[in-house]
C-alpha cells in the first residue's frame, strides 16, 4: 500500500525531523492526517480500478454509479459516526432501515403518494431512534444491547409487514427519481440528498454546540457531566439522529430499488461501523469526522466497483475486504504516529 | 403416453406381485393411496427417479385418479388431489427456515393451505429458523412431541443431517424437502428441485435464442455464492451453455437474493458489459432489482431469463414490456407435494400414478422454462 505521506527527505535524525518538520508539512498539519491518508488509499484503488478497467472505470456513468451505491450507507454511516463519537453503538440501523422501508411502502401507505412515503419512512426511523435513545439514556441500558434488541425486533416487524414478499412501489414521483432523466446536471438525486446530509452532518459536528458535547460526551461521560451538561438528553438525541439518518435512507433506498423489502439494509451496521471505524472514529468514542467516514464508504464502494468490473467473485471480494480494512487501519496509525 | 403407462404398470405390478419377500394381494386398481403398504425405508432403495414436466405443472406427483373403476384411466389430471377421502389421522411435524423472501414464503403457504385440504392431517409447523442450532431444537422438540411424520426443509441441508438421522432411529419418517441431508438413512423420501436442472434448461433455453448469432455474450447473475444450490445452478448453466460454441459467458456477479443486492450487484454489470446479449438471473426476487437496475441504465438491448417462477416475473413476461422474456421454475409446490408424501407416509399407502407400491424415496422436480407461449399455465404457481 503507498502511503501518502512519505518520510520526510531529509537526512537528518528524526528527532530533529520532529523539531523542524518539513516545509510541506505545515500546509497539511491543519487538516487531519488520517483524512490525508484515507484519500491516498482512495487515489491508489482509483489507479488500480482506471489501470485494469480503463474504459469501464473511467466514465462519468461509473462515477454516478458509484456514488450512487454510497449513497444509502453513506447516510446510515453519518448517523453511525455521531454514535460511535459519542461513546455509543447503534447495532439496529439495518433493521430500521428494512423496517422504515417496508412500512413506507405497504399499500396503505402508498395511497398516501409521495409525501405519505417520505414521512412515514423518516418516522419509521425517528421512532425507532427514539425507543433506542430513552432505552439508552434513561433507561440505563448499555447500547449494545438496547440496540442488539432493536435490531431483532425491527426486523421481524418488518417480516410481519411483508410476510416475506417484496412491495413493489407504484408512484411514479418516487421511481422518476431513481431515473436517468431526473439527473440534475449530471447528479443523481440519491446522491444529492447524500451530500446534503453529508454536509449538514460535518456543519453540526463541527460548528455547533450540539457537536462538541458529542465529542464531549464520548472523551469522558462523567466529567461532561460535571460541566453541567444534561448528558442523558444528548445520549437520546444521538440515537433519534441516528434513526433519522436510517429514515433518509430507507426512503432513498426505494428510490433506488424501487421497492420494500424486509431484507433490506442487511448488514447495514456493520458496513457502517467499518466505514467509520476506516474512517478514524474511534469505537471507545471522543474522536472521528464525519469527512473520514464518508472517505470510508466511498473506499469500500469503489473496492466492490473495481471487483465487479473486473469480473472477480464474492469470495475474493470479500478477502480483500478484510485485508483492506487491516491495510487502512495499519496505514492510518503510521501517518498519525509520524506526525 | 397412455398405452406406455398401461404396459409399464402392468409389468411392475407382475414383478410386484411375483417378489418372494412380499405377499400382497394383487395391486388394488387404480387407487390413489394404496392401503396395506407401510413405511418401511429398507424397502424402497431406489433412488433417483426423475420426473417429467407434468410432475411441475401444478405440483401434479400425487395427482389425482381418486376413482376404483380402472387402470386405464391415465394418472393425471389439472387439479392435484391425492385421495381426498378421511383416512388415519396423521400428525406431521413441519420445519423449514425463516420465510424471509417470497420463495420460502410460497413453500410455508403451499405446505399450510394443503394441510387445511385434508381433514386427517394436523400440521405442527415450527417457527422458521436460518441458525443450525436452532432448527435441530426445533425438530427435537417436534421428535419429541412424537409427531407422526416430519417434513424438513433444512436451513443447510448437511449440517441438520444428524437430526434427521435421530428422527429416523427414533420411528418417525423423514421427508426432506429440497436441501438433501448428507446420508440417505436420514430420510425416508427426498424431494427437491433440481438446481443444475434449472442451470441446465436456462442455457438451453438462451442458447436456442441465440442460436443463429456469432460471438453470442451472456452474462450471468447468481444468488448468494456460498449456498452449494448457487454453484449447482452455475454448474448446470455452463454444461448447458458447451453446447453451443458460438456462445461465451464473458461475466459472472453473485447476488444475494435481495432487491437491494439484485439492484446493486445488476448495475455494475451493466457498467462493466457495455453490450450483450442475455443475461440470465438466478432468482426473480432479486430480478425485481435487477430490472429496476436495468431500467435506469436505460439498456434494452438483450434478453433476460428469470429462475424460481415469482408472480411479478411471470406477469412480466406476460405484457411482454421489458427485457424478461422467461423464467425457469423452482416450483414451491413441491411444499404441497411434501404434505401429500407424509400423509401418504403416515397413513402407509403408496401414491398414484406409479407402478411403485412404495412411496419413491427421491423424487427430483423439473425445472420448466416458462415463456409467453405458456406463461398463463404457470401464472397461477407464482409467488409474490
Amino acid at each position: 500500500m503507498t502511503q501518502p505521506v512519505s518520510p520526510p527527505r531529509d537526512d537528518t535524525p528524526k528527532l530533529s525531523s520532529k523539531a523542524e518538520p518539513a516545509p510541506w508539512r505545515a500546509v497539511v498539519a491543519r487538516a487531519d492526517v488520517r483524512t490525508l491518508s484515507l484519500l491516498g488509499v482512495l487515489a491508489v484503488l482509483i489507479l488500480i480500478g482506471g489501470i485494469t478497467k480503463p474504459d469501464e472505470f473511467l466514465d462519468t456513468r461509473n462515477l454516478q454509479l458509484v456514488l450512487t451505491q454510497a449513497s444509502v450507507i453513506g447516510v446510515v454511516t453519518v448517523g453511525m459516526t455521531f454514535v460511535i463519537i459519542s461513546g455509543g453503538i447503534d447495532l439496529s440501523v439495518g433493521a430500521i432501515v428494512a423496517l422504515a422501508s417496508v412500512w413506507a411502502t405497504t399499500v396503505a401507505t402508498q395511497d398516501y403518494g409521495f409525501v405519505g412515503v417520505l414521512f412515514t419512512a423518516v418516522l419509521v426511523g425517528v421512532g425507532c431512534g427514539l425507543v433506542n435513545g430513552v432505552l439508552i439514556a434513561y433507561g440505563a441500558m448499555v447500547p449494545f444491547i438496547a440496540t442488539l434488541a432493536m435490531l431483532a425486533s425491527a426486523r421481524g416487524l418488518a417480516l410481519q409487514i411483508t410476510d416475506g414478499n417484496t412491495q413493489v412501489v407504484t408512484i411514479d414521483g418516487i421511481l422518476d427519481l431513481g431515473e436517468r432523466d431526473s439527473y440534475i446536471l449530471g447528479v443523481p438525486p440519491l446522491v444529492l440528498m447524500f451530500a446534503v446530509v453529508t454536509i449538514i452532518g460535518w456543519l453540526v459536528l463541527n460548528r455547533t454546540t450540539f457537536g462538541r458535547r458529542t465529542v464531549a460526551v464520548g472523551g469522558n461521560a462523567e466529567a461532561t457531566r460535571l460541566a453541567g451538561i444534561d448528558v442523558r438528553r444528548q445520549r437520546l438525541y444521538l440515537y433519534l439522529l441516528s434513526g433519522l439518518c436510517c429514515g433518509i435512507a430507507a426512503f432513498m433506498l426505494i428510490i433506488l430499488s424501487g421497492s420494500g423489502q424486509n431484507t433490506n439494509g442487511n448488514l447495514y451496521e456493520l458496513d457502517a461501523i467499518a466505514a467509520a471505524i476506516i474512517g478514524g472514529t474511534l469505537l471507545s468514542g471522543g474522536r472521528g469526522t464525519i469527512v473520514g467516514s464518508v472517505l470510508g464508504v466511498l473506499i469500500f464502494t469503489t473496492i466492490t466497483n473495481i471487483f465487479a468490473l473486473n469480473n472477480l467473485q464474492s469470495d475474493v471480494q470479500q478477502i480483500a475486504k478484510g485485508a483492506i480494512i487491516v491495510a487502512a487501519v495499519l496505514v492510518q496509525r503510521r501517518t498519525a504516529n509520524t506526525t | 403416453m397412455k398405452q406406455y403407462t398401461q404396459q409399464y404398470t402392468k409389468q411392475h405390478t407382475q414383478q410386484y406381485v411375483k417378489h418372494p419377500a412380499q405377499h400382497r394381494p394383487a395391486r388394488p386398481e387404480g387407487l390413489a393411496l394404496r392401503k396395506g403398504t407401510t413405511a418401511m425405508p429398507e424397502l424402497t432403495s431406489r433412488r433417483g427417479l426423475l420426473f417429467g414436466t407434468a410432475a411441475v405443472s401444478a405440483g401434479v406427483l400425487l395427482a389425482g385418479c381418486t376413482s376404483n373403476e380402472s387402470d386405464d384411466e391415465p394418472a393425471s389430471n389439472d387439479q392435484p388431489a391425492a385421495d381426498d377421502k378421511k383416512g388415519k389421522q396423521v400428525t406431521i411435524g413441519f420445519a423449514g427456515p425463516q420465510a424471509d423472501h417470497g420463495w420460502l414464503n410460497a413453500i410455508n403457504d403451499n405446505a399450510k393451505s394443503r394441510a387445511k385440504k385434508y381433514e386427517d392431517v394436523t400440521l405442527e409447523i415450527t417457527e422458521g429458523s436460518n441458525d443450525t442450532a436452532a432448527q435441530i431444537g426445533q425438530i427435537e422438540t417436534l421428535i419429541n412431541k412424537k409427531v407422526d411424520v416430519l417434513v424438513i426443509l433444512p436451513a443447510d441441508g448437511k449440517a441438520l443431517t444428524q437430526v434427521g438421522l435421530k428422527a429416523m432411529r427414533a420411528g418417525i419418517p423423514v421427508v426432506n424437502l429440497d436441501r438433501i441431508f448428507n446420508s440417505p438413512q436420514a430420510y425416508r423420501c427426498y424431494i427437491g428441485g433440481d438446481n443444475f436442472g434449472m442451470g441446465l434448461n436456462a442455457g438451453h433455453y438462451i442458447g436456442e435464442q441465440l442460436k443463429d448469432k456469432k460471438n453470442a455474450k451472456v452474462i450471468e447473475l447468481a444468488g448468494l455464492d456460498n449456498l452449494e444450490l448457487t454453484k449447482q445452478r452455475t454448474a448446470g448453466f455452463d454444461a448447458a451453455l458447451k453446447n453451443y460454441p458460438n456462445i461465451k459467458k464473458v461475466a459472472r456477479q453473485a447476488a444475494e437474493f435481495t432487491v437491494e443486492s439484485g439492484q446493486a450487484k445488476m448495475s455494475q454489470l451493466l457498467q462493466a458489459q457495455s453490450s450483450f446479449d442475455a443475461l440470465w438471473n438466478h432468482d426473480d426476487d432479486q430480478g425485481v432489482g435487477a430490472l429496476r437496475a436495468i431500467e435506469q441504465a436505460g439498456r434494452d438491448d438483450f434478453i433476460m431469463v428469470g429462475g424460481a417462477g415469482a408472480l411479478s416475473a411471470m406477469q412480466a413476461i406476460e405484457s411482454d414490456n421489458s427485457v424478461l422474456k422467461a423464467t425457469v421454475l423452482y416450483p414451491p409446490t413441491m411444499a404441497a407435494s411434501a404434505i401429500d408424501l407424509a400423509r401418504a407416509l403416515g397413513q402407509g399407502k403408496g401414491v398414484s400414478g406409479l407402478a411403485e407400491f412404495e412411496i419413491p424415496s427421491s423424487l427430483t422436480l423439473y425445472s420448466a422454462v416458462v415463456d409467453k407461449e405458456n406463461v398463463k399455465t404457470y401464472l397461477p404457481t407464482g409467488f409474490k
